[in-house]
């Protein structure tokens, strides 16, 4: 063996020096091998499992995790979305529509800005939950959620429109948690205090 | 050759043949359970509670699903092969002695729906018509993948043929018969031949694996390489035919290792007991199907743990390794019975 073979620098500490010595008779019969092969499965029986049982049980997701995209309201109840579109020209995976309509008089009650979204669409097949859109929105309209997106069979129906994305007045999600340094800090800017 | 006699040995057919079908069943959910028990998965659990009416799931499924038949392909032959291949798997069961006999009102009724004296002749025999269903479906797919497939099942399953029946030779020198109710009888109470045919049970065990097709012997439809293998075009219950089949045959294999070299029906201390000769029959039963599960699940044990052989391995392994341990275990066979007969 030549002296550089002596100083290999093993990371893992399981690297083995591979050699093509011949092969002693208890090596050829393979027997030994394969008892071992079978004592390694046969303790794996006893191992415990790494199966999650999905629907019955979840895997804990952290607190900040960008899942399914939540329309917010203001204390009032009032939809945030002002349609300004940034969200969708910050979207990266060109996701989001939205048609843009002019609040009435009748609906101050529905809507917090004088424009807002009369459709507003996410294709949830094409986002890649990035969590542009949030960081886009200058009125902490849009926010990511710890919940995840469940499957479909149809390409149709990953299209989520407002009846799915707008928060329930009566079911209000907490998005605290994803709200950065930076939205905080525009809370507490007096300049920007109709905005909030 | 009364009424009696025919209705309980038509009973006694059906009854096996219902368990085959029933073993066989249960043994692809038992195998996909241990699968994922060895690869720390849970396996089917949604079935049912713990997946029992999963194979029930599997076969409705395969009823469902769309009947193919190559455009190119031999019809007749098509539908041949597997049916040939199911048939064949069923018929060895007739020869085992599934347990002792049983005494009513004075009538002895063995349960071996066919005691012949050529036992272990008709199994080699049924065996090897075996790799027929493989071959005539392999050639009527008209695809070169079923062919490659059919070509490796008929040439493996040759070549093992060979050393299985040099295995079995030596039994049959040491107990003088063919006989299979006659062989398991010999290994009364704990005379169990594998106390005295070690390697011929090593030897027959690794054929028993080549003969069923199974890993690591499973080239005839080793899916890295051919897709399939000899059921590549094969789709429905054809298909399920096929992979059925292979489960019988695993059933059986197990129940002819048990009979050969582990007894059988035999248990140790089965005569100190004090039972009834139904009692004893009763209890030989189960202890006959334990064994055999056990050896269900080293079937299973092995596909799981070890790897696939590549071709020329195989053919090296088959000729040059076991064909010769079985000469040479039939030579220490001769030699001590006549040590034994001369002194």
């Amino acid at each position: 063996m030549s002296s550089a073979n002596q100083h290999i620098v093993s990371l893992t500490g399981r690297s083995k020096v591979a050699s093509n010595k011949k092969m002693t008779f208890m090596e050829r019969i393979y027997l030994p091998a394969i008892m071992k092969g079978f004592g390694i499965t046969f303790s794996h029986l006893f191992k415990k499992k790494a199966t999650i049982q999905y629907p019955e049980v979840t895997r804990p997701i952290a607190e900040i995790y960008r899942g399914k995209h939540v329309l917010k309201r203001d204390d009032e109840g009032r939809e945030r979305c002002t349609a300004c579109g940034l969200c969708a020209l910050a979207c990266p995976a060109e996701a989001i529509t939205m048609i843009a309509a002019e609040r009435k008089a009748d609906e101050m009650q529905l809507y917090r800005e004088e424009k807002y979204a009369s459709v507003y669409e996410i294709n949830m097949l094409r986002c890649i939950f990035c969590g542009l859109c949030e960081e886009a929105c200058p009125k902490e309209a849009i926010f990511l959620t710890n919940e995840i997106v469940p499957s479909d069979y149809e390409r149709s129906s990953f299209i989520y429109g407002k009846d799915i994305l707008v928060e329930p007045v009566d079911k209000r999600v907490d998005i605290s948690k994803r709200q950065t340094p930076a939205v905080l800090n525009f809370k507490k800017d007096k300049n920007q205090s109709h905005n909030i | 050759m009364d009424g009696n006699y025919i209705l309980y040995k038509f009973i006694l057919a059906s009854a096996i043949l219902l368990i085959s079908l029933l073993v066989a069943m249960y043994s692809t959910l038992f195998e996909r359970k241990l699968a994922g028990f060895f690869q720390d998965r849970l396996g089917p659990n949604r079935a049912g509670i713990f997946g029992i009416f999963q194979p029930l799931a599997d076969g409705l499924k395969l009823f469902f699903k769309e009947e193919f038949m190559p455009g190119s392909a031999d019809k007749f032959l098509y539908i041949l092969g597997p049916s040939l291949t199911m048939m064949i798997a069923l018929l060895t069961s007739a020869v085992i002695p599934w347990g002792n006999s049983i005494i009513i009102n004075g009538v002895e009724y063995s349960l071996q729906v066919a005691d012949i004296n050529v036992g272990v002749l008709y199994v080699f025999a049924i065996l090897s018509i075996g790799v027929y269903g493989i071959m005539i479906g392999g050639w009527a797919s008209n695809n070169k993948y079923a062919l490659i497939g059919a070509v490796r099942a008929a040439s493996q399953m040759i070549s093992y043929e060979l050393a299985m029946s040099m295995a079995i030779i030596s039994i049959v020198m040491m107990s003088g018969t063919l006989s299979l109710s006659e062989i398991v009888n010999q290994q009364h109470g704990f005379h169990w031949n594998i106390w005295y045919q070690p390697l011929g049970f090593l030897l027959f065990l690794v054929c028993a694996f080549a003969e069923c097709n199974r890993s690591p012997f499973d080239l005839p439809e080793c899916e890295t390489e051919l897709i399939g293998g000899y059921h590549t075009e094969y789709s429905s219950m054809k298909l399920g035919f096929y992979l059925f089949a292979e489960y019988i045959n695993m059933f059986i294999s197990s129940a002819m290792i048990a009979t050969l070299y582990f007894g059988g029906y035999n248990f140790p201390f089965m005569d100190d007991l004090g039972l009834s000769h139904n009692a004893i029959t009763m209890i030989g039963t189960i202890v006959f199907f334990i064994k055999i599960s056990f050896f269900g699940f080293v079937f299973m044990w092995v596909r799981w743990t070890l790897p696939r052989f590549r071709y020329d391995q195989l053919m090296r392994l088959g000729w040059k390794t076991l064909l010769p341990l079985a000469l040479v275990n039939i030579v220490i066979t001769g030699f001590v019975i006549m040590l034994k007969n001369h002194s």
